[in-house]
């Protein structure tokens, strides 16, 4: 193409982002058209890969296309194993998405659509795109070295002991609030609840038709357990109507919790080829496929945003969480935008199948920013419900009331007006006998996306049928985060207490499976509990430290990403990585304090110890209330461990940075020597 | 056209077996000079279960 024409194609893409970003950010007083946020994206994305990523890549990273990858050098055919790249991007971006982008854009929707939107643009392109494709690379060019490794290699012993304690914390913290959404996704729900329980037996079904009947045919297996799924589906609403079987399926959440455990403690110590990896196979099948309907839904229905711009909440008093627009809109989204987990599978399987260095910019920029892609369309599917609606379905009984006329006369109240009437004919025609105080997020981006499947497809006849298949999808996915996650920190757990006690770190003896799969369970348990008996619905206190613990992480990574690129003597771009690291810290730090030391009670931990503590004589039940503040008291101590530790590693970082730039030390990265590629005369 | 089209179904296939690793057995298959079997499909997932057991899913 001539160059001016590639000119002026780029002139056009910046002015038609820099339209859409303005009738989203200025129009205010009526609602508009969901297109403008996909425009929007579409724009900063494109302009951000094609100029900011290409920028990293040539003047920071200095991509050598000729230097050979460990996919090259280390081939084994199993880990190692040089793949198209396009494989590669599907197989990253099969890891990095999961429930995260989906339900901290509906949490963050109280705010309005403005704040989330402009910080899921701005955050996966300045800052999580960043993050992942320079840790991606810095792995490669380490022989696929995980962020644990290379913090110790790169920072110090200190760094690698913090990454790995930060690891552990937000693997645990994640497991109890993603079991929590499952919870309040399910509770009182024998729909839902049914065809949930239907995924274990299929998943079990799956593994041993695959590996008794036809060994190897795993998206044959995939496709058969989907179409059992959906059968499940389909009888859920049967089981709901049937006055013996609903019963046999309706759960509190407190049993829900205590099952959820049990199963979790069970897929941990199981085989993994018969549950973990069909369960795997089978979320994966069905993520690829919805998120790419939900694309293809809000193009053919381009529906409205009836939620404004921006809520009277950004000033902290919003029911479905406490805290004001700073921090707080920037931790309640992470994975559209910043996601420290990333650096994990960034610095795991990824690097390992990189066929060519100059791949990773698409691979690592590249699916993040279809990742934040994902939490665009849940910003929309959550925007499009009308604002009361969207309220009262995650608002928790503690704040607008457990009585339906009571809850509906509080949020309209606020300025959202929405009726009992109106909500019971909602929770009807989506098959559930109630929608309030579902909080979590899970549900309400289930009615979103639910409204938007039906208008194109089938209409308000089969809404009920499209709510539980987004339900069933959501839990699937969290469940199989919960698999995964409570087997990779058992497998922590085993490396480090083997350095205690060897038969610890034997990963197949028994005992030791069991005792360090009970201290994860319990762990992430211990969380989940806290959640279901908290009043105020638990997405309160835990969704805000998970974004806390995640961004943390974040921090880490980017710590280490700087130390390499002052060492590789590209300092003067050091801001790539600076930036987004003062802002995090900031965000996070400031998050954090707020958390802890905020006097009003909805926000802090320690001051919602203190006013139940001046309740406790009165309460009826003290032990409950004594219950509540140790809790209140935990997690004050768990967002300031995790705050120490990080600053413990920006203390180590900054002294190596100044070592390194002040010439004590000499500036020398521990990567791989450079190796001439065998296909450098093709790539040349 | 129907070549560019072709092209894209090859790799979104390629992409799909390589996410559910059906390539990563085909390869393995290779390695080993096997056929396909019960006892070839379990020595794989046995090679492959700490590996898999150990990959994270994100958040």
């Amino acid at each position: 193409m001539p160059k001016l024409v590639r000119t002026i194609t780029w002139f056009a893409v910046a002015a038609s982002g820099a339209l859409a970003v303005s009738v989203i950010a200025l129009r205010r007083g009526e609602s508009i058209n969901a297109m403008w946020l996909v425009v929007a994206a579409g724009c900063c994305y494109s302009l951000g890969y094609r100029f900011y990523s290409k920028f990293i890549a040539t003047k920071v990273l200095l991509l050598d296309p000729l230097r050979a990858t460990p996919a090259e050098r280390l081939e084994n055919g199993r880990d190692f194993v040089r793949t198209n790249k396009w494989v590669v991007f599907g197989h990253h971006f099969a890891a990095i998405a999961g429930p995260g982008p989906l339900v901290g854009p509906v949490l963050a929707a109280q705010f309005g659509y403005l704040p989330g939107t402009l910080w899921i643009l701005a955050g996966a392109v300045f800052g999580g795109c960043v993050q992942d494709f320079v840790i991606l690379l810095f792995s490669v060019r380490r022989d696929g070295k995980s962020l644990t490794e290379m913090a110790r290699e790169e920072i110090g012993k200190v760094g690698g002991f913090i990454a790995y304690v930060s690891i552990l914390g937000i693997i645990i913290i994640l497991l109890g609030v993603a079991a929590l959404i499952v919870v309040n996704a399910l509770k009182g729900s024998p729909w839902g609840a049914f065809t949930i329980a239907m995924t274990i037996p299929i998943a079990l079904l799956m593994g041993l038709y695959l590996r008794r009947i036809r060994p190897g045919k795993v998206l044959e297996t995939s496709i058969l357990g989907f179409v059992l799924v959906m059968l499940a589906i389909v009888s859920g609403q049967w089981v709901s109507q049937s006055p013996t079987w609903a019963h046999w399926f309706t759960y509190s959440a407190t049993t829900l919790a205590i099952v959820i455990i049990v199963y979790g403690f069970a897929a941990s110590a199981l085989p993994v080829w018969l549950l973990l990896a069909p369960r795997d196979y089978l979320s994966t099948f069905v993520k690829l496929g919805v998120i790419s309907l939900l694309a293809a839904g809000i193009i053919l229905v381009r529906p409205q945003l009836h939620m404004p711009p921006l809520t009277r909440f950004i000033d902290g008093t919003g029911p479905v969480f406490a805290g004001s627009i700073f921090p707080f809109a920037f931790i309640t989204i992470a994975c559209g935008a910043i996601s420290g987990f990333h650096s994990l599978i960034s610095s795991g399987t990824t690097p390992k199948l990189i066929a060519h260095e100059t791949e990773t910019r698409m691979v690592g920029y590249g699916a993040m920013l279809a990742e934040s892609m994902v939490a665009i369309m849940a910003m929309i599917a959550a925007c499009t419900m009308q604002p009361g609606v969207y309220f009262a379905i995650n608002s928790p009984a503690g704040v607008v009331g457990q009585a339906p006329e009571a809850a509906a006369a509080t949020i309209t109240r606020l300025g959202f007006p929405v009726t009992a009437a109106n909500m019971a004919v909602l929770a009807h025609s989506v098959g559930e006998q109630t929608l309030y105080n579902r909080t979590g997020g899970a549900p309400a981006f289930a009615v979103g996306m639910a409204q938007i499947f039906a208008r194109s497809l089938g209409g308000d006849a089969v809404l009920a049928i499209w709510y539980h298949f987004a339900i069933m999808f959501e839990a699937l996915f969290i469940l199989t985060v919960l698999d995964a996650g409570t087997r990779v920190g058992r497998f922590m757990l085993q490396d480090a207490l083997g350095h205690v006690w060897k038969p610890l770190g034997r990963i197949s003896w028994y005992p030791s499976i069991l005792s360090t799969s009970a201290l994860i369970v319990g762990a992430w348990g211990f969380f989940l509990w806290q959640g279901v008996k908290d009043p105020l619905g638990g997405i309160n206190s835990l969704w805000p430290l998970f974004g806390i613990a995640n961004q943390l992480l974040a921090t880490v990574a980017l710590c280490v990403a700087t130390t390499i690129i002052i060492k590789m003597h590209r300092a003067r771009y050091v801001m790539v990585t600076l930036l987004p690291l003062c802002i995090l810290v900031s965000i996070t730090f400031t998050a954090s304090y707020h958390k802890i030391f905020d006097p009003n009670p909805r926000i802090g931990f320690l001051a919602h110890a203190k006013l139940l503590a001046t309740q406790i004589a009165a309460a009826p039940k003290p032990a409950e209330i004594a219950r509540l503040i140790f809790n209140d008291r935990l997690d004050a101590a768990v967002a300031g461990v995790l705050v120490c530790l990080v600053t413990l590693i920006l203390i180590e970082s900054l002294l190596e940075w100044s070592r390194v730039l002040s010439g004590k030390k000499e500036a020398r990265v521990k990567e791989i020597p450079f190796v001439l590629s065998r296909f450098a005369e093709e790539e040349a | 056209m129907r070549r560019h089209l072709r092209k894209f179904c090859e790799i979104v296939a390629a992409t799909l077996r390589e996410i559910f690793d059906e390539s990563a057995y085909a390869r393995f298959l290779a390695s080993k000079g096997l056929i396909s079997s019960r006892a070839a499909y379990a020595e794989f997932l046995h090679e492959t279960e700490h590996a898999r057991a150990r990959r994270p899913r994100c958040c």
